[in-house]
Parts: C-alpha cells; sequence; structure tokens
C-alpha cells in the first residue's frame, strides 16, 4: 500500500465516521416546525408567491452571498488556471450549417426565456440561478456555431461586477435604513403581482446577470483554450 | 400514474450511471452523466420541487456537462471514436 492509497483510506473512514454521527443526532425527515412556519408566514409577511424565492432571499439573503461568493472564486479561480491564448494561435473552424441556423434561430428564444425565468422568480418556480444558467447558455451556444468569434470578456466581466455590487448595495440600503442586511425594501405589494415583494426581484435580476456573465465567461474560457495537439 | 414516473426515472437513472462506468468512450460517457441529471430533474417535479428541478436541469444537464466536455477537448481526451475500433 502506498502513501495515496492509506490517505484515500484514511480519508474514506473519517467521512463515514462524520456521516454515521451526523446520521445518529439528527432524526430523518422533517424535524422542529420551520417549515411550516415559513410556509404559513413567508406570503404575508414577505409577499411572495414563491416560498423559496423568500426563504432564498429574505430570510437566508445572506445565503445566498455567499453562494454568490463561492461561484465568483470558481470562476476566477478556473480563469486564473487556464491563462490566456497565444494571440496566434488558430480557432476551431466553424459549425456546421445546421447548429450556425439554429443558433439564429434559437438566441433569442433563450435570452427570452432566461430573462423570463429570472423576472418572474418571486412568482413562479426558477429564479437567479436558474434563469442565469439559461442566459449563460444562450450566450455560449454562439460560441460553438463559431468559435472565431468569441464572447467579449470585458463586457461579461463589466455586468458581472456591477451585479454583484448592486447586490450588495441594496443590502447595504437595508442595513441603513431597516436596520438588517438585505431586509427587504419597498413594501410588499399584492402577492401574486408582478411589482410585488419589494426589493426581492431587482436583488434577482442582479443574482441572475451575475451568474449568467460568470457563467457565460466561464464556458467562453474554457472553450477558446488551445486544445492539445494529437 | 405518478409511481410509475419516478419508477421510471429511478430506473433511468440507475441504467445511465452504471452506463457513465462502463462505456469506454468519455465522450459518451459526459452524455451518460447528463441524462442521470436530466432523470434526477424529472424526479424533482415528481417530489413537487420545481425549483431544484430547474436548477438540475439548467446546471446538471446544461452547464456542467459542458464544462466536463470542455474539459476533455482541453486535456486531449475529446474523441468521437474509441481507442478498440481505430
Amino acid at each position: 500500500m502506498n502513501l495515496r492509497e492509506i490517505t484515500g483510506l484514511i480519508f474514506i473512514i473519517g467521512l463515514g465516521l462524520l456521516i454515521g454521527a451526523v446520521l445518529k443526532t439528527l432524526a430523518f425527515g422533517i424535524t422542529g416546525d420551520v417549515g411550516t412556519t415559513i410556509l404559513a408566514v413567508a406570503p404575508q409577511e414577505i409577499g411572495t408567491a414563491n416560498t423559496v424565492t423568500s426563504v432564498l432571499l429574505a430570510y437566508r439573503g445572506l445565503d445566498t452571498l455567499g453562494e454568490l461568493t463561492v461561484l465568483f472564486v470558481a470562476a476566477t479561480a478556473a480563469g486564473l488556471v487556464l491563462g490566456q491564448r497565444r494571440p496566434d494561435a488558430p480557432y476551431d473552424p466553424d459549425a456546421g450549417f445546421i447548429l450556425r441556423t439554429a443558433t439564429d434561430l434559437i438566441f433569442p428564444f433563450l435570452i427570452i426565456l432566461g430573462v423570463y425565468i429570472i423576472l418572474h422568480g418571486h412568482l413562479t418556480p426558477g429564479g437567479g440561478f436558474q434563469g442565469g444558467a439559461i442566459l449563460a447558455a444562450a450566450f455560449f451556444i454562439p460560441i460553438l456555431a463559431s468559435p472565431a468569434s468569441p464572447l467579449n470578456h470585458n463586457v461579461s466581466s463589466l455586468v458581472e461586477g456591477l451585479a454583484g455590487a448592486a447586490f450588495i448595495i441594496i443590502g447595504l440600503v437595508a442595513l441603513f435604513g431597516e436596520g438588517y442586511f438585505l431586509a427587504p425594501l419597498l413594501g410588499k405589494g399584492e402577492v401574486g403581482h408582478f411589482f410585488s415583494a419589494g426589493s426581492l426581484p431587482l436583488l434577482y435580476l442582479a443574482v441572475g446577470l451575475k451568474v449568467g456573465a460568470e457563467l457565460a465567461g466561464l464556458l467562453a474560457r474554457l472553450a477558446e483554450t488551445e486544445a492539445i495537439d494529437k | 400514474m405518478l409511481f410509475w414516473v419516478i419508477l421510471m426515472s429511478v430506473v433511468i437513472m440507475l441504467g445511465a450511471a452504471v452506463a457513465v462506468l462502463i462505456l469506454p468512450n468519455y465522450l459518451a460517457a459526459t452524455a451518460a452523466i447528463s441524462v442521470v441529471s436530466l432523470a434526477l430533474s424529472v424526479l424533482f417535479v415528481a417530489l413537487q420541487a420545481p425549483d431544484v428541478a430547474l436548477a438540475e436541469a439548467a446546471v446538471g444537464v446544461g452547464v456542467s456537462s459542458v464544462i466536463l466536455a470542455l474539459t476533455l477537448r482541453r486535456v486531449g481526451l475529446w474523441k468521437i471514436e474509441t481507442d478498440k475500433d481505430t
């Protein structure tokens, strides 16, 4: 047995002990009444028709900020590792006619779907993360179709930075206005209407733009790296 | 009806997960991982978690498979034919 196998064995034993300990202390299934309380209280308190959004952005807004930070660090690290391509490196040839035509056709619909899912995050299932991933896919498909016209990384970085800053600024405004970081602002409105739930749609718009720009930049960087010569 | 949907998606998930281990071609294995996520998102809808299902469909099926495939291209394992065929 070499060192690597021993390390792996120790890791697996430790992980098993940890999971066993957690399973022993935690009862299986729903414990406590947090879930039922939030389900009963959230629509009146926050004004969202989609309860998941009220948890993600109002009750646990700080966790969402942490999630955004994790994604940001991951995308930055990937960009660092991948590095720059040589300026004279050749691009892959354009894809076939079918993929290029389908890209032109599908691009606007993907944009509309992504923006719809982001903006209706407080009403219907979905929200910033899901819509952002769809936006990233929309901007990545043209790169697949014609690799020689890459994404403008300056624009995507700018959108990403502005959206992330907007999320934190809304949180700070709430901190100085209401006394709590990321507390919901602007009143509740009427549950189920498009202009409701206060500042949550704005937060989700920031999340969606940030996730979309980040993932699109990451995918584009991965696609731009030079493939190893065979 | 719901029982059969859940059973179908679980069977597809298991089959695709086993296929990931068996398939000799890395690109095909990546596609099989995507199928696992697709069946999982159907399972999430059946379990009344549409938010999670959307996230799984967008991130699990789409973005992560594309990242895996692009990584295969970067490290030079992007081959349509397996070594046995050539």
